[in-house]
């Protein structure tokens, strides 16, 4: 039997996503037999990102800074914006460093189900974003980034209407073969999705 | 082409089971409850899915057998060696269902390749006086074995369907963008369902076509719909109906309102106002024309459940005669041996009795 604080230590890591009980166990000792080194710097870390952590109020990115790093980045292009469901999704694709612009994170998907509204995302900041300042255009481009899921379709669909009365493209992100996919090894849904947006070559 | 050596293991009431020497028809005989349809269920999980009973795998090992079972089976090659199929549970990972195909772990849906299995049991001879929803729960199965993509649009349309009825029966005024972004997919996958449904129909009605009204009951096919198969025009009923639906709390255009409609050919009558006999004998041929389009070239095995019970002997012979003419393996069940006497010198014979099977 643990003793009650590496109980509450194990009970607060099991809540991590991906985790659970049995495995923040398994951590918990990990970090008994290596807290000389390993618990300081465990302990550092997450101190410095309780002290410092902030919501950027541009972009809804979370960062040490705010403006956050990427709304701060003067070589990031401002006129065009990639709109992305959570912050996750934001690393995911900032970590393949391709998009050369700037974020906008929703902090969620509508769901009529569960109660999220266009009025619980980050809805109103995005359209503050595009609509044109003093005579100046705001955004050339906004980039749908939404999950293909039934909500985050929605999500992309709604938002696409509500940009329609700015002179913005509008642009969402392909659906269809993976990277090295092999045709024979992809289900029939990714398949369709992939034969309904095929492009003229060349 | 056809199974042979099958064996069931700490299967329901079955504790060592084989069948071998299986022919063309095979002929399982005993009293209630001796497990004649087990043994069918066994057969039937060696497809993708959940069996003919949709039973939970919880429910399939015997009580005595610690929460394993095994079903295994020798499909005969046109060349070579007989594919041993096998599927199983183990006692220390109950949830989880693993298949074998020679000797090597593989997925369900590997099964499909392989074979193609149909069957009719005594719990869909209610389909036509049951509901509408448990006509197209039957539609859609079938649609599923002709278009594996079907499910996908049939799961995306419910989930859309519930986020517009949620939406139209809040207090407030609904959003109309956010409508307009639910309602893109409801036509979306709503045409997709809908067409689909609608081919599958189209295909069983040619099958059927080609089958005399007589004696065998030939049932004709057709779908009511419950809106436009077009998805421009579908998008806009949905918009038009929006203020009609919000007063009904529900949408009241769409697929999800299709009605299989089922007419006996000869006499023009609605299928759930014939007989009992004359209802049976248009599932099976509906469930026999099914199981040819469905099976696309690879071997086919029909289970039928208590098939014989409600047919007269002039429809049973053409039933028998129909099922000679078939490319498939059938497996019948019954109470006695007096309906299958036509069949009797021709058929593998197993009397059942107490989860144990004797050749006759």
């Amino acid at each position: 039997m643990a003793s009650q604080e590496i109980e509450k230590l194990a009970g607060a890591l099991a809540q991590l996503p991906g985790l659970g009980p049995r495995s923040a166990r398994r951590a918990v000792l990990w970090l008994v037999k290596h807290r000389g080194k390993a618990l300081p710097q465990l302990l550092e870390a997450l101190g410095a990102v309780q002290d410092r952590l902030v919501e950027c109020e541009i972009c809804g990115n979370v960062d040490t800074r705010n403006p956050c790093g990427i709304c701060a980045d003067p070589r990031r292009d401002a006129k065009s914006i990639c709109v992305v469901e959570d912050v996750s999704d934001l690393w995911a694709l900032d970590r393949a460093r391709l998009f050369t612009g700037r974020y906008h994170v929703l902090g969620g998907k509508l769901s009529a189900l569960e109660g999220v509204r266009p009025e619980d995302l980050a809805i109103d900041t995005l359209l503050g974003r595009v609509a044109p300042k003093d005579g100046e255009g705001g955004v050339d481009e906004v980039v749908l980034a939404m999950n293909a899921t039934l909500e985050g379709q929605t999500t992309a669909h709604y938002i696409a209407e509500r940009l329609e009365e700015f002179p913005v493209r509008i642009t969402q992100l392909a659906h269809g073969l993976p990277v090295g996919g092999e045709l024979d090894y992809l289900d029939e849904g990714t398949l369709a999705q992939a034969l309904r947006a095929r492009r003229p070559v060349g | 082409m056809a199974l042979d050596r099958i064996t069931l293991s700490r299967f329901r009431n079955h504790a060592d089971t084989a069948l071998d020497d299986t022919r063309r028809f095979n002929l399982l005989v005993g009293e209630n409850g001796a497990g004649k349809t087990n043994v069918l269920e066994a057969i039937s999980l060696l497809a993708p899915g959940r069996g003919l009973r949709r039973a939970a795998l919880a429910d399939l090992p015997s009580q005595s057998g610690g929460g394993g079972f095994t079903v295994g089976a020798s499909l005969a090659q046109a060349e070579g060696e007989p594919v041993r199929l096998g599927t199983f549970v183990r006692a220390d990972l109950p949830g989880r269902r693993k298949v074998r195909v020679n000797g090597a772990e593989a997925s369900a849906a590997s099964l499909g390749e392989w074979l193609a299995i149909g069957w009719l049991t005594p719990a869909m001879d209610r389909l036509f006086a049951d509901s509408a929803g448990a006509r197209r729960r039957f539609v859609d199965r079938m649609t599923l074995a002709l278009e594996p993509g079907h499910a996908r649009h049939a799961a995306r349309y419910e989930g859309a369907l519930r986020e517009r009825n949620r939406l139209l029966g809040d207090e407030r005024e609904p959003d109309p963008a956010w409508l307009d972004g639910i309602e893109v997919q409801l036509a979306e996958h709503g045409a997709e369902l809908a067409q689909a449904r609608l081919r599958t129909i189209a295909r069983l009605s040619d099958a059927l076509a080609a089958v005399p009204d007589e004696p065998f009951a030939r049932p004709l096919l057709a779908i009511e719909p419950g809106g436009p198969a077009d998805e421009a025009a579908l998008a806009t009923a949905l918009r038009e109906g929006r203020r009609a639906d919000r007063r009904a709390g529900r949408t009241l255009t769409g697929p999800h309102r299709d009605e299989l409609l089922v007419t006996m050919a000869g006499k023009s009558m609605p299928a759930a106002e014939c007989s009992t006999g004359e209802q049976k004998a248009m599932l099976i041929a509906i469930t026999l024309a099914h199981a040819e389009l469905a099976a696309q070239g690879r071997p086919g095995l029909l289970l039928l459940d208590e098939v014989a019970a409600h047919l007269d002997p002039v429809r049973r012979a053409a039933l028998f005669e129909r099922l000679r003419e078939g490319a498939a393996q059938v497996w019948l069940t019954g109470t006695e041996m007096t309906p299958f006497a036509e069949i009797a010198e021709e058929a593998a014979v197993w009397r059942v009795r107490e989860g144990a099977v004797e050749r006759v």
